[in-house]
């Protein structure tokens, strides 16, 4: 599986990439972006099988990221996991409504992004 | 902060949603032991002599900013513990563990807020390292602080929040009547 992680942190990044090995998946290329407009630009080159992608970040955040994806037909079906702070109803209702396929809250434990993972693959 | 019978939110309040939140993001993230001491409330945001600070906006009905400070050997034991690698001396990384971790305690006492406040939006954290400084906030409402121990390194976590006059301002010269 090959996956992009957006955060503009590089030690969530880090994070989520260990995370990523201590699930039961099969990793092949993980590519990493610092922001929506980087994540875009990596997706031109790079073909992905997940994406894990904060909200909060400058430039261009996740949600505006996600719409763009979605409406992507290149890209439209590649999964995108929200993993952010944001915790309100409203924030999680917008990001499925965009077309998230999952949404884990900040702080998390690397079993959460294993049970999401499992729940997509 | 100067009560007020109308406040929606009280310093326990505030003070308890940061002990929630901070105790959470060490224990899941981290896997790190942190002890919660008296909160306490002032004009000046309890400060270290030399320390790292991570400062972020909250900006809605409501308006102010949070931080977390604590000094290098603090940032240093809480970096190694995020990174699971081994750091000595404040450096890019540390100020990044510091910077993360700050924006998963103030973006989860946000979220609390938000329950009793409305929506708020939260700013990307800004980290300054450096000695002899001390935060201080615009307007006449207090920090609520909060300490916390690990060991012999402590941390304080701090909120300071006001009613938004700029905005209702706005919002009443958008909808007619301006302001007196």
């Amino acid at each position: 599986m090959d996956v992009l992680i957006v955060d503009d942190s590089a030690a969530i990044r880090k994070i989520l990439h260990r995370a990523l090995k201590q699930a039961n998946v099969t990793l092949g290329e993980v590519y990493e972006a610092g922001d929506g407009f980087e994540a875009l630009a990596s997706l031109k080159k790079n073909k992905v099988d997940l994406i894990l992608s904060d909200i909060n970040m400058p430039n261009m955040d996740g949600l505006e990221m996600l719409g763009r994806i979605k409406s992507d037909l290149a890209l439209k079906d590649v999964p995108v996991i929200m993993v952010s702070t944001e915790g309100s109803q409203t924030k999680v209702i917008e990001a499925v409504q965009l077309g998230a396929a999952g949404y884990v809250r900040k702080p998390f434990t690397p079993d959460q992004i294993k049970d999401k993972l499992a729940g997509l693959f | 902060m100067q009560a007020c019978t109308m406040d929606p939110i009280t310093e326990p309040e505030i003070a308890a949603a940061i002990r929630a939140a901070t105790l959470e993001v060490f224990s899941t993230m981290l896997g790190m032991e942190i002890v919660a001491g008296e909160s306490q409330s002032g004009k000046t945001a309890a400060s270290f002599e030399s320390g790292v600070v991570a400062l972020l906006g909250l900006a809605g009905d409501w308006a102010g900013s949070g931080n977390v400070s604590c000094e290098p050997p603090f940032a240093c034991k809480l970096a190694s513990q995020l990174l699971r690698a081994e750091y000595e001396a404040v450096n890019e990384d540390v100020l990044d563990a510091v910077s993360e971790v700050s924006n998963m305690i103030i973006g989860n006492v946000k979220n609390f807020l938000e329950t009793k406040l409305g929506p708020m939006g939260l700013s990307t954290p800004t980290v300054i390292y450096g000695r002899n400084f001390e935060t201080r906030s615009a307007g006449n409402r207090d920090w609520v602080s909060v300490p916390f121990t690990s060991g012999s390194d402590g941390m304080n976590v701090q909120i300071s929040i006001a009613p938004n006059r700029g905005r209702r301002r706005l919002t009443r010269a958008v909808h007619g009547g301006l302001p007196s």
